[in-house]
């Protein structure tokens, strides 16, 4: 059971949260002006790294969306920040 | 001859006797023994029957490792199978079953399938019997191979309480190395978490004895716990750390006896294993004979037990550490030789008991038990041969936590190597071996200050010389006791190519038993590697992976079970419906009424649903809704988030409106349906579906922190806040109006799709015209607490007004007659809105949503998608079966173009209805469809899912 550190509550087991999405996707629009490619891309491609990874995860004890930082091979947690804008 | 109790000694409790059987046979122990030292003391020589070839099996060890002696134990009608004798203690009254054996082991009916274990190699089952398939011959086998036997009827009660616990250090193992390590971080003030697998503390002490500061082992070990204690720690005894998983967590298994297991899940700053050290044995033909046992599981008996294993004794050795028991079995009166692969080392040279040095055994005679060891070309007469291949040790958690390890030349031994953040191996497990550098080791690996304790006595020489399995000698060598692997069957797969560890353990399934190869691997690796002709550290190791030892599921799933598996959410006017004779069924994670019946006769059901959708139709409904989602999106922004988020817009509803939407996925899938109401501008109410609500609020708080200004929109589930209760039907709005004669006005003025608040005695009242039903529906909200008095309210009416309560089911066949979705039931993972005929909001909205884009896609726009339709069967058909195909085409061509989603017997039309998801449903209303069931061929025509009154005009009837 790994352990997550929530930027509000401090370090909760991960069965406390969810997975949101990888981070930094920017959502491309309007739609009119969003090709088939870019939109799939959006939807569907994922870097899925090997080592570092900046994931969106919500901690639903809270309820605060979040930025992680972990390793995918070691499982080491690198880091946990505030969505832009908010602030722990 | 075989194993006898001494007359004084051990730390047994001989003023009391214990009765226990064993396979039938009346014995007795005492307080303190544990099954093997009781079937030891009692001359019990065969305790199991091996897993492959019936070989009649001996205890072979004292503690977790032992292969062999595996029992049923049955206490209070209750079997529990495949426990280790040596772990188990003695409890008044057990009846104990050895495994894989029948009659008895004594005895066994399949001991003639030893005679043809040539023909059994490894890999036999898998050549053999392939041909017409294997499923023919597996359950033979299975009943003849295989271990214990489960009792169908023991289902261990689900109360084993999970613990998460804390500390500063963690240490695994009381023995010398643990004990020193908890010391020296109690003495900082540490909170010291102890554990080990034993019921009493000292590990090794406790059959070594010593000297330790000045003290007896006793009062030295005494005065460690009473100091961990003092600085705010705790010893846990008879618990077993297994595993060691992500984040340094560590999971332990605890025992008590009486009362439940214990599960505890330890988070420690700092864990050290002291896990100790296992004893190897040695590999020679017959090896695995009653009689042949670990060196230091004797002396273990000895000590602990008071149980000697014999009257004659061979030790054989290729180190030091055996000449203990040597030399403790000859003061207990046995008659002891030694075998010394060696010819010259210090215990040797001390030792004053006959030694044949530069020799091992050859082999074994006697077939039930040991009568005499074969060694130079004579035969020793013994009934126990004592054996020491040297010491392995304990990596296990170490590998766990993903730890590296090196082999040590001079140990022939994986030890660990290099570093694992917040996790150090301490005493015989890091290769130490001896009390004073155990203790030592321990001190440091918790960081103590000043010296170690100090024992009496220096520590001896291990004094070891490697004494691997010879593949050129003759007869049978057993690796593995417990899977019966021969070295033989190593020597098969390195001849079949199968010479990397990870095969061999596959191919032979060397170490794959439940005990884990905790006697075998080394040997096993020794002899690939002499074969293969690489070094040991080139064949390398297996993968360790928890648990350490067999841990019950019963404390893994903790109270985890019956209802609190998966708690259901409950109606707070549950008591209520149950006194109306409700039927409850599970909808979407809630239980709630299925129908009202008296009688629980398989025809109540369906029969209650039927008249209460008719009173339903006919009069009025009373419905239990409490369920349904109540997200108030509250702020001013709230509206942009319900437009962003929503496929239909809600920012053009007036105050006081209500609007059907759909939620929809960003792949433009409908997640979620519901109504939301506009309480005031800046404040609405999402009453999603009630499966949904955490869902949905998910989705809402997502896009909320992620697109919009938090402080400016606030998302709060108000769901178990309000209680809903639904009035459906021509006559509801005369059963409301008597029921809450304040709201009359209110009402008088309420159009469909709109909502009012009010008060009803001393409470808020939400009441909102919306209906699933189709018919006039006057939707109460009212706090929680005051459900049961509104409940009661409108109940006292119901029957005046020809009305019935109505359960889920009823309602699910009302809003069906209408055509109205259930999604999740009557869409799926592909359906789009246009294919539920909603496509005004993609053609007018200009702005942005999630899922617009896909939406646009050529795939969203194709005209031959499934869409929803409903399906009418012949005149006199039963209704539809559920997921029952449509299908097109004849042969190989044959394809299914979509199934049915809902379907039931209409009361309000005299006839089964339907609906479905069917290719280009809508073009082809009117259309009949082949439909496959389970093989059956049915039809149907497809036609509009509106069955029941499709203008709407009852709506305000």
């Amino acid at each position: 059971m790994q352990l997550f550190p929530c930027p509000f509550c401090g370090p909760r087991p991960e069965t406390e949260f969810h997975y949101g999405g990888e981070a930094g996707k920017v959502r491309p629009e309007p739609a009119e002006a969003v090709s088939e490619t870019a939109w799939a891309d959006y939807l569907h491609a994922q870097a899925n790294p090997k080592g570092v990874s900046r994931e969106v995860w919500v901690h639903l004890a809270c309820g605060e969306f979040f930025v992680l930082s972990r390793h995918t091979v070691t499982h080491e947690i690198l880091g946990a920040e505030a969505m832009p804008g908010r602030e722990a | 001859m075989s194993g006898w109790r001494l007359p004084e000694g051990g730390a047994i409790d001989r003023s009391r006797r214990l009765s226990f059987t064993f396979d039938g046979r009346p014995l007795t122990g005492h307080p303190g023994d544990t099954i093997a030292s009781a079937l030891l003391a009692n001359g019990v020589r065969i305790v199991a029957r091996s897993f492959k070839y019936h070989r009649p099996r001996g205890l072979f060890a004292a503690g977790v490792e032992e292969p062999n002696a595996l029992v049923d134990v049955t206490r209070d009608g209750r079997t529990a199978p495949n426990l280790r004798a040596t772990c188990e203690p003695l409890v008044e009254g057990l009846a104990v079953a050895a495994v894989n054996a029948a009659p008895d082991a004594g005895g066994d009916r399949q001991a003639w399938i030893d005679r043809f274990s040539r023909f059994l190699p490894a890999g036999f089952y898998y050549k053999t019997f392939m041909w017409p398939g294997w499923e023919l011959f597996e359950p033979r086998i299975r009943a003849m191979a295989g271990l214990g036997r489960l009792d169908p009827d023991h289902r261990p009660p689900g109360t084993a309480p999970q613990i998460d616990a804390a500390c500063d250090l963690l240490v695994v193992g009381a023995g010398p190395a643990g004990l020193a390590a908890a010391r020296a971080a109690a003495a900082r003030g540490e909170r010291v978490l102890l554990l080990d697998d034993q019921p009493e503390p000292g590990g090794s002490l406790r059959w070594l004895g010593g000297t330790i500061g000045g003290a007896d082992w006793h009062d030295w070990v005494q005065d460690t716990l009473e100091r961990v204690a003092a600085a705010g720690g705790r010893y846990l005894a008879w618990t077993t750390a297994y595993g060691i998983y992500d984040h340094g967590l560590v999971c332990a298994w605890r025992r008590l006896g009486e009362a439940p297991d214990q599960l505890w899940r330890i988070r420690p700053q700092v864990s050290v294993l002291a896990a100790g050290a296992i004893e190897r044995p040695l590999t020679f033909p017959d090896n695995d004979r009653p009689g042949v046992m670990l060196a230091e599981a004797a002396l273990r008996y000895l000590r602990v037990w008071a149980v000697a294993p014999g009257r004659r004794a061979v030790v054989a050795t290729n180190n030091d550490t055996a000449y203990r028991t040597a030399a403790a079995l000859a003061e207990a009166g046995v008659a002891v030789e030694i075998l010394d692969i060696r010819s010259d080392s210090p215990a040797m040279a001390t030792c004053d008991l006959p030694v044949h040095r530069g020799r091992l055994p050859e082999g074994v005679v006697g077939r039930g038990g040991v009568t005499a060891v074969r060694a130079g070309g004579r035969e020793l007469a013994a009934d126990a041969l004592l054996v020491s291949g040297g010491w392995t040790p304990s990596v296990h958690l170490w590998r766990h936590a993903g730890g590296r390890v090196r082999f040590a030349e001079e140990l022939a031994a994986f030890v660990p190597d290099g570093a694992v953040n917040g996790l150090r191996v301490a005493g015989a497990a890091n290769g130490r071996f001896g009390l004073a550098a155990a203790l030592a080791d321990g001190h440091t690996a918790a960081a103590g200050a000043g010296p170690a304790p100090q024992p009496e006595l220096p520590d001896p020489a291990y004094a070891f010389e490697p004494a691997w399995p010879r593949p050129d000698a003759e007869g049978r060598q057993w690796i593995d006791l417990q899977n019966d692997v021969t070295l033989k069957d190593v020597a098969l797969a390195a001849r079949e190519g199968f010479r990397s560890v990870e095969h061999l353990k596959r191919y032979t399934t060397l170490g794959m038993a439940t005990d884990q190869g905790k006697t075998s691997n080394m040997a096993g690796l020794a002899a690939m590697a002499e074969l293969s002709g690489r070094s040991i550290p080139e064949v390398g190791t297996t993968t360790f992976r928890p648990p350490f030892v067999p841990v019950p599921l019963s404390i893994l799933g903790g109270r985890r079970r019956g209802q609190f598996f998966n708690p259901l959410r409950r109606l707070q006017l549950e008591p209520e419906h149950r006194a109306a004779d409700a039927a409850f069924r599970e909808y979407g994670g809630w239980l709630r009424p299925a129908w009202y019946a008296r009688s629980d006769d398989p025809g109540a059901g369906p029969t209650a649903v039927a008249a209460e959708a008719r009173a339903a139709r006919q009069a009025v409904g009373l419905f239990d809704g409490s369920p349904l989602g109540k997200i108030e999106v509250i702020g001013p922004d709230a509206a942009k988030l319900l437009d962003f988020v929503l496929y239909n817009r809600v920012s053009t509803l007036e105050v006081g409106r209500i609007r059907y939407v759909l939620m929809l996925s960003e792949s433009g899938v409908v997640f979620d349906d519901g109504v939301v109401a506009r309480l005031a501008e800046d404040r609405f109410v999402f009453s999603c579906s009630s499966g949904h609500v955490p869902a949905v609020r998910l989705r809402l708080e997502e896009w909320r922190q992620d697109r919009f200004d938090p402080a400016r929109v606030f998302v709060h589930d108000a769901t178990s806040h309000w209680a809903t209760l639904t009035a459906t039907g021509p006559r509801a709005r005369a059963l409301v109006e008597v029921a809450l004669p304040q709201a009359a006005p209110a009402l008088a003025e309420l159009a469909h799709m709109t909502l009012a608040e009010s008060a009803w005695e001393d409470v808020p009242l939400r009441i909102a015209r919306v209906s699933f039903t189709g018919d006039r529906s006057y939707e109460l909200s009212v706090p929680q607490s005051a459900a049961g008095r509104l409940w009661a309210r409108l109940c006292a009416g119901l029957e005046g007004h020809g009305g019935r309560r109505i359960g889920l089911e009823a309602l699910l066949t009302l809003r069906a007659e209408k055509g109205f979705v259930v999604v999740g039931k009557d869409t799926d993972g592909l359906t789009l809105p246009q294919d539920l005929g909603m496509e005004g909001p993609l053609r007018k909205r200009n702005d942005e949503f999630v899922g617009r884009r896909s939406l646009m896609l050529p795939d969203a726009q194709r005209d031959d998608r499934r869409q929803l339709v409903g399906l009418q069967v012949p005149d006199g058909a039963p209704p539809l079966p559920t997921g029952a195909h449509a299908v097109t085409g004849q042969g190989p061509q044959r394809r299914s173009i979509g199934y049915v989603t809902s379907s039931y017997d209409s009361p309000a039309l005299g006839r089964p209805i339907a609906l479905g998801l069917i290719e280009r449903g809508r073009a082809r209303l009117g259309e009949r469809v082949r439909l496959l069931h389970l093989g059956a061929g049915l039809e149907a025509t497809l036609c509009a899912p509106a069955f029941f009154d499709p203008q709407g005009a009852r709506i305000d009837a």
